[in-house]
């Protein structure tokens, strides 16, 4: 497949108090038609000022993006291109139906108005005003309005975050079933969850810069480490992180973490010499681990979002 | 074509944005009846030749129109921080067919205020002949050109924060220095009047009736007002493409 969302070297500075500030410090990206990809990072990796540069919102200081061939605005004239922002409220004083309806006859060939608030879930909420809806409820209407031109490019950026657990199911149903008609889907968040439940492949951005760039299992699988965690008193964290094969230690109260470059030896040495060690378990990097090793130290932990409720 | 819908769905919000619209086209319509009410049958008005109520539902009817038109700003400002502006901006919508519906809408929020406040002056006993209804509302909504492109300037200036002081204060001082209130017809605020947009708003009414005319100097600083601050909205609407 050619790639039709293509981003080079992008570049993007803003003004501050100390001077400028590099929100972006390089991006290469290419994106073929029909994937479904995930922007990761945590705050102030840069995904939004990617996102505005992608658009055409915010012009590049450097760099270039040709979205099918066509420059962002080209791509937004022709309807090529819908997108959920990430701040976002919505016009007063118009029902859902009514803001659709004026959205859709923005654009040439929109999809139908009763479809978009069919596939964004919106069927009890379309005769509702605009100012009267839940959050999950605006989303969604933000949604259908980033759909409802029908575009081979569909633009997310966190989606969910006004979501409750079954907000964001249904949302990333929503979200599958237009992909599913080859549609090309980028869609920003620090839910890792989220990049490994419904991209085909993650971009790991961090400091303004890509770290990761692949499928979510292949990234997953490049973080070489395991983890052993097991319930065990007495023993100090400095003795355990001696441990042949164990990089690192930490314990929360009677449990311990242990993450590993060489689990095998480990899991041999604890048992020795801390016969009293039960509740082990063993598990592979996820994506949240690979997350962290890949984007930077562990100082950063602070600046991770918390994960979405389960 | 297809701007004109969004025009249309501009049109209703505005009119269903029901705090907003009573308050900035009653507002005009209250202070007119506690003026003029009073002085109703004051005829001869500081010696014009026009009765108490026609002058000041003249005065009103800038001033009314003029609020109605700036205040569209407000309107703005929400939803640019509601981040509605940004969303526009990935849509085909062009920056004509955008100012379109923004003008459209101001202005039939200005012609509300204009015919409530005729109605409330044919309360108070005004009457005009035929003609001089069509010539003063005629300059009036030609008048009101420059101040459009003012309340979308300032839309995408301001946000919605400091936008209620700044048209506030830009009306009442404009009001003012252009002789709404009382006659302003020597000194400074005359000479420095006379080159304000809302002087001639003001005159488009009163030239009207008491017969003078608008004159070369009207029409001039009505059309460069409008020419500069159309210009400055084309600006501030392409520099406002930021997260607000």
């Amino acid at each position: 497949m050619s790639a039709e969302i293509r981003l080079t070297g992008l570049v993007k500075s803003f003004r501050g108090p100390q001077g400028p500030v590099a929100a972006v410090r390089g991006i290469d990206v290419s994106i073929a038609a029909g994937e479904t990809v995930a922007l990761l990072g945590p705050n102030g990796a840069g995904k939004s000022t990617t996102i505005d540069m992608m658009l055409g919102l915010t012009a590049p200081d450097s760099g270039s993006v040709s979205l099918f061939g066509a420059t962002p605005r080209e791509a937004v004239d022709a309807g090529a291109v819908g997108a959920m922002l990430q701040t976002g409220a919505l016009i007063r004083d118009l029902s859902v139906r009514e803001l659709i309806t004026m959205v859709a006859a923005l654009y040439r060939d929109p999809m139908g108005v009763e479809d978009v608030i069919a596939l964004a879930g919106l069927g009890e909420a379309a005769s509702r005003r605009t100012q009267k809806l839940s959050g999950g409820q605006t989303q969604r209407v933000r949604f259908a309005v980033a759909l409802v031109s029908d575009p081979d490019l569909l633009v997310l950026d966190e989606p969910t975050v006004a979501m409750d657990v079954e907000g964001r199911r249904d949302f990333w149903t929503a979200m599958r079933a237009f992909a599913a008609r080859g549609k090309t889907v980028i869609f920003a968040t620090h839910y890792l969850e989220e990049a490994d439940a419904n991209a085909d492949r993650a971009v790991l951005m961090a400091r303004g810069r890509i770290v990761a760039d692949g499928p979510t299992t292949e990234i997953k699988a490049r973080v070489g480490f395991k983890t052993i965690r097991t319930t065990l008193v007495d023993v100090a964290v400095a003795e355990l992180a001696a441990l042949p094969g164990v990089s690192a230690a930490d314990r929360h109260g009677d449990s311990v973490i242990l993450r590993c470059s060489d689990s095998d030896r480990a899991i041999r040495a604890l048992l020795e010499r801390h016969p009293s060690a039960r509740d082990i378990e063993i598990t592979g990097a996820g994506l949240e681990e690979a997350f962290l090793e890949l984007t930077g130290d562990d100082h950063e932990l602070g600046a991770t979002p918390p994960e979405p409720p389960r | 074509m297809s701007g004109w819908i969004y025009t249309r769905y501009e049109l209703l919000r505005a009119f269903r944005a029901r705090r907003f619209f009573i308050f900035s086209l009653g507002f005009p319509v209250v202070l007119y009846f506690v003026i003029a009410s009073p002085n109703r049958d004051v005829h001869d008005f500081d010696g014009l030749g026009v009765s108490f109520a026609l002058y000041y539902m003249v005065s009103l009817a800038s001033f009314g129109t003029m609020m109605a038109m700036i205040s569209s700003g407000a309107r703005i400002a929400g939803e640019r921080q509601a981040g509605w502006t940004r969303q526009l901006r990935i849509t085909p919508l062009s920056v004509r067919a955008y100012f379109r519906a923004k003008v459209l809408t101001s202005y039939a929020m200005a012609i509300t205020s204009l015919l409530l406040l005729y109605v409330a002056g044919a309360t108070l006993g005004v009457s005009l002949p035929a003609h001089s209804w069509l010539t003063m509302s005629g300059l009036i909504l030609i008048g009101l050109l420059p101040f459009a492109a003012l309340g979308i300037t300032l839309g995408h200036l301001m946000t919605v924060d400091s936008i209620g002081p700044i048209t506030g204060g830009t009306v009442s001082l404009l009001a003012i220095v252009s002789g709404t209130w009382f006659p302003v017809t020597s000194g400074f605020l005359h000479d420095l009047g006379v080159w304000l947009p809302s002087y001639w708003l003001v005159q488009a009414g009163r030239a009207t009736i008491t017969g003078h005319s608008w004159g070369a100097q009207g029409w001039l600083v009505i059309a460069a007002w409008t020419a500069v601050l159309t210009a400055l909205a084309a600006l501030a609407y392409r520099r406002d493409t930021g997260r607000v």
